[in-house]
């Protein structure tokens, strides 16, 4: 049979990181029997609580919104070479100035208020991202340290801001923004998946995917990125300007991640809330990584992350938290190592 | 070609207990079912959560119910875990703690026919409880009362304390009811009162929680009630350093600081859960506000082996008598 080498390729992709997810299913049995539960029934309670239930498809889909939007800022970056560790930060402070955004100008209509929300996110983020770019590209402090400690003073500010300024009494949120920044719910167009509160935020982050994925691989910008992240070296003989092109990569990387805020502002709660991007920026990285920073990958991987996220509460009744999080994390740890088998066997059969 | 047989060998071996066991009835199971969210603390908090769980495992035990619980791993993932709950065959979903409010609301709308019951309900005046929703509260003033009046009864110097925990509504009221116990008994007596904060960061601040007790303790002070959380830590750390006595909070605090914790406001949340579990069981299921005083069994004080060399026994007869005055509505406990 001879099939295209790309398809042959896809095919070997999906099977091996398929063959990953077993192995780690096996594996996490072994945990499942030492908490004294039956691992069949468990699975079976886990896919038939995913996919075989509107709700569980829709709460994979909300799940999976904000890891995708984050998982192509974390992934742009690596392109570029950038290690952008800062994306919690980046989420925190977009998803504020969203808020903050939304619940100020309350007598715009939808038509301007939505736009003028998304650009406040974005911003945020890219303003939060700013500063350790310009740290990179002036003095070559590492991004990876200063991102990091950026996350932290994200939090801390954010948590003052709320506390002092913001916060409706005995909450530790906002007051809602403007009804007319409100993204619709899926439910409204697919009736069976009432009660998610997945939403349009979704078919955001498919756009911006499709988007990513023709900046990257179709404008001299995406060329150029591409090229920094290979070699900056040959780049720079090429005569890039590397330090530009950083810092744009860092910006919009950024200002991605803020965009991650969205699905539960704009989309869910309405509301600024201490602490409600749970660890987002953090996951997106690996989601990143498993989706091989191909912004179609990423789908994928968002997808499956978000099904293991909603599968932790469907079979919270039979297993305790921990062991589900064992589970994860196994899934994780062997989808990651198999992309190095994959590699080298896909190379074998391109010679 | 060995390492795949290793791992044919394993996966034969993890078949082994699926054919072996459960091929009983999980269909037949026809026991009504309850089911419990906990709060993102969960199990293990060895107060309010636990409490909770002990309810429903009583009531397991001596009521014949199905039971399963979920720990939300995410804040976001509460209202989730409630619509699976409620979509599946549980009749009645608890909801553990104050968070739970907004969530079981939306959720209780959209499942009519399934019951509900959060604790630490905070009403709104605003918003209506849905029927099918019982917001549990409990009295926090009349156990306050009580541990006041111990306080108040046992002083030295005539001079207490209370540490609150974040100042706000739900805290005024252990402060209220300890104030009116203390005088009730002791009209003269000097009673110091401290706040850690105005944020959620002042339940978990022990540092701040000594600090309080300590200057309390120096103008005099030589019992502390405290409400606050694990900010009440400090306030035994103290307590153990100036070798004065400290009320507990929630549950019996007892092994918090063995000798030095005079006793503890209790507020039984499992006596709450197991009674809307038989409230169910029996069709008397009502929604609406319930709340939990002294009549109720809601509230209290321990009194065991533990404690009983360090309060003397007209002080427990007198404050049993002030017991039986508040359930008989003789007294009223102000909670403001």
């Amino acid at each position: 049979m001879k099939l295209p080498l790309w398809l042959k390729e896809f095919f070997i992709q999906v099977s091996i990181t398929l063959l990953s997810i077993l192995i780690s299913f096996i594996v996490g049995a072994v945990f499942i029997v030492i908490a004294g539960a039956n691992p069949i029934e468990v699975y079976l309670k886990l896919f038939e609580g995913i996919f075989l239930n509107p709700y569980g498809l829709a709460q994979m889909i909300f799940k999976a919104t904000p890891l995708i939007i984050a998982g192509l800022s974390i992934a742009l970056g690596f392109r570029a070479g950038l290690f952008n560790i800062g994306s919690e930060g980046q989420i925190i402070v977009g998803g504020f100035l969203c808020a903050y955004v939304g619940f100020t100008f309350t007598n715009l209509n939808s038509f301007v208020l939505i736009p003028l929300c998304l650009i406040a996110a974005f911003v945020g983020g890219a303003i939060w991202a700013g500063i350790p770019a310009i740290l990179r590209v002036k003095t070559g402090a590492h991004e990876v340290i200063t991102t990091i400690m950026m996350n932290f003073i994200a939090m801390a500010l954010t948590n003052y801001f709320i506390t002092y300024h913001f916060h409706l009494p005995e909450t530790v949120h906002t007051q809602s923004i403007s009804s007319s920044a409100f993204l619709g719910r899926l439910d409204h167009f697919i009736t069976a998946f009432k009660g998610s509160p997945a939403n349009m935020s979704f078919v955001i982050a498919i756009l911006l995917c499709v988007i990513c994925w023709w900046v990257i691989s179709k404008t001299p910008y995406g060329y150029e990125t591409r090229a920094v992240g290979f070699n900056p070296n040959a780049a720079k003989t090429a005569g890039i300007n590397i330090n530009r092109n950083l810092f744009t990569t860092f910006l919009i990387s950024g200002g991605l991640s803020g965009l991650a805020s969205i699905n539960f502002i704009m989309g869910y709660k309405h509301y600024f809330e201490e602490g409600f991007s749970q660890g987002v920026g953090f996951m997106a990285i690996a989601v990143a990584l498993v989706g091989q920073n191909n912004p179609f990958g990423i789908i994928f991987s968002a997808l499956l992350f978000g099904a293991l996220s909603h599968g932790t509460l469907v079979i919270n009744a039979l297993v305790p938290k921990d062991i589900i999080q064992i589970l994860e994390a196994l899934v994780i740890f062997f989808v990651i190592s198999s992309n190095i088998f994959a590699k080298k066997y896909l190379s074998r059969i391109r010679d | 070609m060995s390492r795949n047989k290793i791992l044919i060998f394993f996966t034969l071996l993890l078949m082994i207990p699926s054919f072996s066991c459960k091929k009983t009835d999980k269909l037949k199971d026809t026991r009504p079912a309850i089911a419990l969210v906990f709060d993102v603390g969960g199990r293990g908090d060895k107060s309010f959560n636990d409490s909770a769980y002990n309810g429903i495992e009583k009531a397991k035990k001596e009521l014949n119910v199905q039971f399963d619980y979920i720990e939300p791993g995410e804040g976001a993932d509460k209202e989730s875990a409630l619509r699976q709950l409620a979509s599946d065959k549980y009749g009645l979903i608890f909801g553990t703690g104050f968070l739970f409010t907004d969530d079981i609301n939306t959720v209780a709308i959209d499942f009519p026919d399934k019951k509900f019951a959060c604790i630490d309900y905070s009403v709104d005046p605003n918003k209506p409880i849905p029927p099918n929703v019982l917001a549990i509260k409990f009295k926090e003033e009349e156990g306050s009362f009580l541990v006041g009046a111990i306080a108040a009864l046992m002083t030295k110097t005539n001079t207490i304390g209370f540490v609150g925990g974040m100042d706000m509504p739900l805290i005024h009221k252990f402060e209220a009811g300890y104030l009116a116990g203390a005088r009730y008994v002791n009209p003269k007596i000097n009673v110091l009162v401290g706040y850690a904060g105005v944020t959620g960061e002042a339940f978990k601040n022990p540092a701040k929680g000594k600090e309080i007790s300590l200057s309390q303790i120096s103008k005099g002070a030589d019992i502390i009630f405290h409400a606050s959380g694990s900010t009440g830590l400090g306030v035994f750390e103290a307590a153990r350093d100036k070798k004065i006595y400290a009320i507990g909070v929630d549950s019996d605090q007892y092994y918090e600081a063995p000798g030095y914790i005079l006793t503890s406001m209790v507020k039984n949340v499992d006596v709450a859960v197991y009674e809307t579990v038989e409230d169910y069981l029996k069709g008397s299921f009502k929604g609406g506000l319930k709340e939990f005083g002294l009549k109720e069994g809601g509230v209290g004080y321990v009194y065991d082996e533990h404690n009983k060399d360090l309060i003397p026994q007209t002080v427990i007869n007198k404050v049993e008598e002030l017991k039986k005055m508040i359930i008989e509505g003789r007294i009223k406990v102000p909670s403001v």
